[in-house]
């Protein structure tokens, strides 16, 4: 069974966020840039599923960045088998409808059985590429799934709906998935180990073609702006007891 | 058995009255001393696993002499040390999934008593490198390895958050980035003061103690990230290769004299494993960098601190380290301190647990042993009537504080020298 993992890159959500001068982004350049969280969700599921049923993993992500290659080489730590990595002008931060068309591109030659993606992405949350990339490939998708177990040629993936509910489809291989969960949570990949791959990996390069323009533009983008304001106590505990008791005194909320 | 060498039989030997053999006398009855014993009929398998990783060699080096049974702290709590691990792979005990891989503390006392110097600080990250290739590692510390390679600091918070304790120091606590100047003293500052509750109190005090004495410092702030000692003693030495890179990287964009650390592990990385990896500065332990400034330090210490302080020695400024004295000569220097020695103490300090990766390892070491390190630490501190167990490595504050509650002795404070220090500053 042949996995193909299309990864994407995003701004590291744990560092201070910039906002570009035009105001009509990230300043992407100021940022670090990590493996999108449902990606490594996907790149998990893909490794499960080949230990199960067998195969090749490949992970494979345009390089918007210049920083690909950790991230694929953490994936082939993992237990992925081969890495792919789609070069050309494609700067960070490149919008969903490009990445989708590019990686498609390049899905198309390595003839998937299964095709395993995060569903969305911390940056724009629009959770297109996986969708977009089925359509390019005229493959069935289903997303926000949690499980996939492959047998006969089909697909049994599990799909979560709100209020609990879990739905089970049966799907015809080849079909594109986008994974919300891993049924296990994602390996940790020792340094140790990502650094000896790195040593002797060889990494596949496809030229990308040309970007498709994206879905939508991004008007204005903004830091929540505060409505009130929230006053921040120091101290120890007993300090800041006493200051609550006080302020619960003086607004009146003590009966009697 | 050498090979070749024939058995002798005692029945066969003839003993002469009196032999000079290359000018000396071995004159005197036969005994075993003479004789081949059976010493070899192990199976060597489990034992050459070990010896024949770069760095396990001296495992095989083991004569049984039990010089290290005798300080090893986790044998006090449990049933360990070197020659009872050199044993154990002679009984079939495969050392790469034992759960005897993952207790040792690399505290170093039993390398400092043997006569073969088998080295535990070489043995255990080797084979437990092993391990975390394979993903054979407690779920514990498989989760501070993650934090460490996704935050920078073994506790999970955010990078971005790294200097925010330095807020509530009271005294400016200037920023590299900020600063765009030279300074004497880089303060590396390290996780544990930079997040954990406690640790950011001694690290305020000495926010405040540098700016008293009028030292020229910075830190790096967000920059920071951890130095990785501990997590390579534990068997990751990627991460810890990777975090070196960074911060070596980090040091480099700005100029200094000197650096002074906060913690002991921290010392021990700047000090013997970075300069491996290019690094090329000065470092110093704050406690030897605090008694450089004694003479201005000690009239500012006009506060008493009228109790029975005791002083425990972190492994990795001790032991490790050589340095002893600096952190007593700061207690002496605090007026009102009666400083009392504990039976452990000095070359023989007993360890607190957290080094090497124990820090880590808390729920996994307390299956297997009887009592934590910590515990039986602050029990010794109590025995010796201390008031105050004073310490100078940011493991060990959340450490025994800890252990003081869980053994019943509420009563001992626990507190970094920074903090007594600060204290004595007060008016
Ligand atoms: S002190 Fe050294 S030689 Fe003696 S038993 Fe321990 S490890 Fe072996
Ligand atoms: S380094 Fe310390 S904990 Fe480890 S075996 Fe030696 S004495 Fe015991």
């Amino acid at each position: 069974m042949n996995i193909v993992v299309p990864i994407k890159q995003i701004p590291n959500l744990t560092d201070e966020l910039e906002i570009n001068g035009d105001g009509t982004g990230l300043d992407h350049d100021a940022l670090q840039y990590v493996l999108n969280e449902f990606d490594e969700h996907a790149i998990e599921e893909a490794v499960l599923a080949k230990e199960a049923a067998g195969g090749t993993v490949t992970v494979i992500g345009v390089d918007t960045t210049g920083e690909l290659d950790g991230a694929l080489h953490t994936a082939l730590a993992k237990g992925a088998d081969k890495a792919a990595r789609i070069t050309g002008d494609f700067p960070r931060g490149t919008d969903s409808h490009t990445q989708a068309k590019l990686l498609a591109n390049a899905i198309r030659s390595l003839s998937p059985d299964l095709v395993l993606t995060g569903v969305q992405a911390a940056d724009d949350r629009d959770g297109q590429i996986g969708p977009m990339i089925a359509a390019h490939l005229g493959l069935p998708y289903v997303g926000v799934v949690t499980g996939v177990a492959v047998k006969d040629g089909k697909a049994i993936v599990h799909k979560e709906y709100a209020g609990g509910l879990m739905g089970e489809f049966e799907v015809s291989l080849p079909m594109v998935v986008g994974v919300q969960a891993a049924h296990q949570p994602p390996r940790y990949a020792p340094v140790s180990k990502v650094r000896q791959i790195a040593k002797t990996a060889k990494i596949d390069e496809i030229a990308g073609d040309e970007a498709a323009g994206a879905g939508s533009t991004v008007r204005r983008m903004f830091k929540p702006e505060a409505a009130g304001h929230a006053e921040m106590w120091e101290g120890g505990p007993e300090e800041v007891a006493e200051k609550i008791a006080a302020l619960i005194k003086e607004k009146g909320l003590l009966k009697g | 058995m050498a090979v070749g060498l024939d058995k002798v039989r005692p029945d066969k030997v003839t003993e002469e009255k009196h032999l000079v053999v290359e000018g000396m006398d071995i004159s005197g009855h036969w005994n075993r001393m003479f004789e081949q014993r059976v010493i070899w009929d192990y199976d060597v398998d489990n034992l050459e696993k070990v010896t024949n990783l770069p760095g396990g060699e001296s495992l095989g080096w083991c004569y049984g002499c039990a010089k290290c049974t005798a300080v090893c702290p986790i044998d006090i709590v449990g049933d360990y040390s070197p020659r009872k691990i050199h044993r154990k792979t002679q009984i079939g005990v495969d050392l790469f999934t034992s759960s005897d891989l993952w207790l040792c503390t690399t505290c170093m006392n039993c390398l400092r008593v043997c006569p073969k110097e088998v080295n535990m600080i070489q043995i255990m990250p080797a084979v437990r490198e092993q391990a975390v290739l394979t993903g054979a590692v407690p779920p514990e510390l498989q989760k501070a390895f993650e934090d460490t390679a996704k935050h920078g600091n073994p506790l999970g918070q955010p990078q971005r958050k790294r200097a925010d304790w330095a807020k509530a120091a009271g005294v400016p606590v200037p920023i590299m980035k900020d600063l765009k100047r030279a300074v004497d003293i880089l303060w590396y500052v390290g996780s544990y003061p930079a997040y954990h509750p406690r640790g950011m109190d001694a690290a305020r005090a000495a926010a405040r103690i540098f700016n008293a004495l009028g030292i020229d410092f910075g830190i790096l702030g967000i920059e920071e990230k951890d130095d990785g000692d501990s997590q390579r003693l534990a068997g990751e030495k990627g991460l810890f290769e990777m975090l070196a890179e960074q911060n070596i990287a980090a040091f480099g964009k700005y100029e200094f004299n000197r650096m002074v650390v906060t913690g002991p592990h921290e010392f021990n990385a700047f000090k013997n494993e970075y300069p491996k990896y290019g690094a090329d500065f000065k470092v110093a332990h704050y406690t030897r960098f605090l008694v450089e400034h004694l003479d201005k330090l000690r009239p500012m210490l006009k506060k008493p601190i009228n109790l029975k302080v005791t002083f425990h020695d972190p492994c990795y400024l001790g032991r490790h380290n050589g340095e002893y004295e600096a952190p007593r000569e700061l207690l002496r220097a605090i007026p009102g301190i009666e400083l009392v020695e504990m039976g452990r103490c000095r070359e023989n300090g007993y360890c607190c647990g957290g080094g090497g990766g124990g820090m880590w390892l808390d729920s996994f070491t307390k299956e297997h042993t009887t009592m934590r390190l910590s515990e039986r630490r602050v029990r010794e501190a109590a025995e010796y009537g201390a008031e105050v167990l004073a310490v100078c490595c940011p493991f060990e504050v959340s450490r025994f504080e800890d252990a003081a509650k869980s053994t019943g002795n509420d009563k001992l404070i626990v507190r970094d020298i920074l903090e007594l220090l600060d204290e004595s500053m007060k008016e």
